[in-house]
């Protein structure tokens, strides 16, 4: 193990935790706005059993273990990148496990706004996409850069699990060496850098969220 | 011209349904400042928003102009509330838009473009009085500068309609007094029809030509703000006109029974003319007054007054004749315990 090892570990964790939040966002974030849209007394109201049914889905979802999904959504991994082992194959179990989680944090932004800013849009003639892209996004964004930051550092530890299947990383590295070899020195390496990694990603999520939120603008 | 035809709303609740809106009928003339007043509860919110169906009313009919609102589809009653703008008692601003950003929304929704959109928000924010503010954000802004925005935000679209609901009640005395102004200076200025929701009289007071009174979801009493003032009928509307239980009905019980006290009411005389100093200049009768409840509207009076007369029978009398006979106020006689 040299230094160029650690930095490739780095690397390779750090872009899968990017690239799986990325997809995530995709799938999760509509899929958020359709929470809260879709309620009975949203602004798309969707029928009962429907969003009980999407509901259900993102529960089942969140409740298997990340460990046993990953093995689960092998047809679906080899479906779309080839393979179901190495680094890029951890990225589809990622997404899976993650997206319906962002959904959630993703609602629980949307509900933090207040009811009177969609009536006064509502009142203004928007229709509701207009109401979803101009108003509610926008008007939540610090809180979506804070719950993306916390689904990004989610990520990052459960893609040090994916070591498992062959993923890379730090967190392979961490289990090949420091676990099957009992190198403990190789191992707490690996755990200091994915601390100093959640740390980086926090501050600058945090920083972010703060900069951009007009209401605490003095 | 808006028209309520048997208006209701009924909300089914889970213990059963409650009837938020009965049978309202008001006709709003164009260019009218209309007050719709009530207590908390009474439906006055639900009465507004149903004006622009972001309530579907249960029962009745919206004309506006001519058009029934509940028959227009989705699309075209999105097009109709840019006629019919509202305004909040929490203002309800974008917070993450500057205040220029915030009189373009209703202008980008529309579709106007940026340039034209910028340069009709700059208008609007000179007209309100907060050039100034353009790149602020609204939580820069006081209470009253923000309803100054929601307000120029609110005619961005040219509206006929400008709804209010409780557009002053967060606001302090005096800011409340100067919206209320602007509203008024609107409403002359570009004629548009106002709509104006409260629980307080004194905003009625201020710049409705009309009221009704709403309690319980039904309309109680509705006419032209000095009747409704003058002459009070129902229990709702004598509470909003004189919460403290009855204009100058002074506990009686601190006057000797020999004082001749007298209730004087005034409906509708002519503020010009001083009734006490007149009585005192013409007929050389010094009266005291025990208390007085007093309104001004338009140039003329309306509330009463509790006078403690001379004691001699003979000068008492000479003293309510005087008064009898001017025109709009009445007196009688509230001596004895």
């Amino acid at each position: 193990m040299n230094i160029a090892d650690y930095g490739f570990a780095i690397w390779e964790t750090f872009y899968v935790t990017m690239l799986s939040t990325a997809f995530a966002l995709v799938l999760g974030l509509p899929l958020g706005v359709l929470l809260v849209a879709g309620d009975k007394d949203g602004i798309l109201p969707l029928p009962g059993w429907l969003m009980h049914l999407i509901n259900i889905v993102i529960n089942i979802l969140r409740s298997v273990p990340f460990l046993i999904l990953m093995i689960c959504v092998f047809p679906l991994t080899r479906a779309i990148v080839g393979t179901t082992v190495g680094t890029k194959a951890t990225i589809v179990p990622l997404v899976v496990a993650a997206f319906p989680f962002v959904a959630r944090l993703v609602e629980t932004s949307l509900r933090e706004l207040d009811e009177g800013v969609v009536e006064a849009a509502q009142s203004m003639g928007a229709t509701p996409f207009q109401i979803i892209t101009k108003v509610m996004i926008p008007e939540c964004l610090p809180g979506l850069i804070s719950s993306m930051t916390t689904a990004l550092t989610t990520i990052l530890g459960y893609s040090a699990m994916s070591g498992v299947i062959g993923g890379g990383g730090l967190g392979k590295i961490a289990l090949s060496y420091g676990y099957y070899r009992y190198q403990t020195n190789i191992m707490i390496v690996c755990v200091v850098l994915l601390v100093l990694m959640v740390q980086a990603f926090q501050s600058v999520g945090t920083l972010w969220a703060t900069k951009s939120d007009k209401r605490l603008r003095k | 011209m808006i028209e309520l035809k048997y208006l209701s709303k009924t909300f089914q609740m889970k213990d059963g349904a409650v009837k938020a809106l009965q049978n309202i009928n008001l006709t709003i003339p164009d260019g009218a400042i209309y007050g719709i007043i009530g207590m908390s509860g009474a439906g006055k919110s639900t009465l507004v928003r149903c004006i622009n169906l972001l309530e579907r009313p249960t029962g009745g009919s919206v004309v506006i102009d001519g058009v029934a609102m509940e028959t227009l589809s989705p699309a075209s009653l999105r097009k109709r509330r840019r006629e019919i703008t509202m305004i909040f008692q929490q203002f309800n601003l974008l917070m993450q838009r500057t205040c220029l950003k915030n009189v373009c929304f209703p202008m980008e929704l529309a579709g106007v473009k940026k340039a034209e959109a910028e340069k009709r928000a700059m208008e609007l924010l000179e007209m309100v009085g907060l050039p100034d503010k353009a790149n602020a954000y609204p939580a820069q802004l006081s209470g009253g500068q923000k309803q100054r925005i929601a307000i120029a935000r609110a005619l961005a679209t040219n509206p006929k309609v400008l709804l209010c609901d409780e557009a002053t009640s967060a606001l302090d005395p005096n800011t409340t007094h100067s919206i209320l102004t602007l509203i008024k200076d609107i409403n002359r200025k570009l004629g548009i029809t106002v709509v104006v929701i409260t629980h307080q009289m004194s905003v009625v007071e201020e710049i409705c030509d009309s009221v009704a009174i709403l309690d319980g979801g039904v309309v109680v009493e509705q006419g032209s703000v000095q009747e409704i003032f003058a002459n009070p009928k129902t229990a709702a509307a004598k509470r909003l006109v004189a919460p403290n239980g009855g204009s100058a009905a002074r506990d009686l019980s601190c006057f000797a029974p020999d004082d001749h006290v007298v209730r004087v009411t005034f409906n509708g005389s002519s503020t010009a003319k001083p009734l006490v100093a007149s009585l005192a200049a013409e007929k050389g009768i010094l009266v005291s007054v025990l208390s007085a409840d007093t309104r001004d509207l338009s140039g003329q009076c309306y509330g009463s007054m509790l006078l403690k007369l001379p004691a001699e029978l003979a000068v008492a009398q000479q003293a309510m004749e005087y008064m009898r006979s001017q025109s709009g106020v009445t007196v009688e006689e509230v001596t004895g315990i």
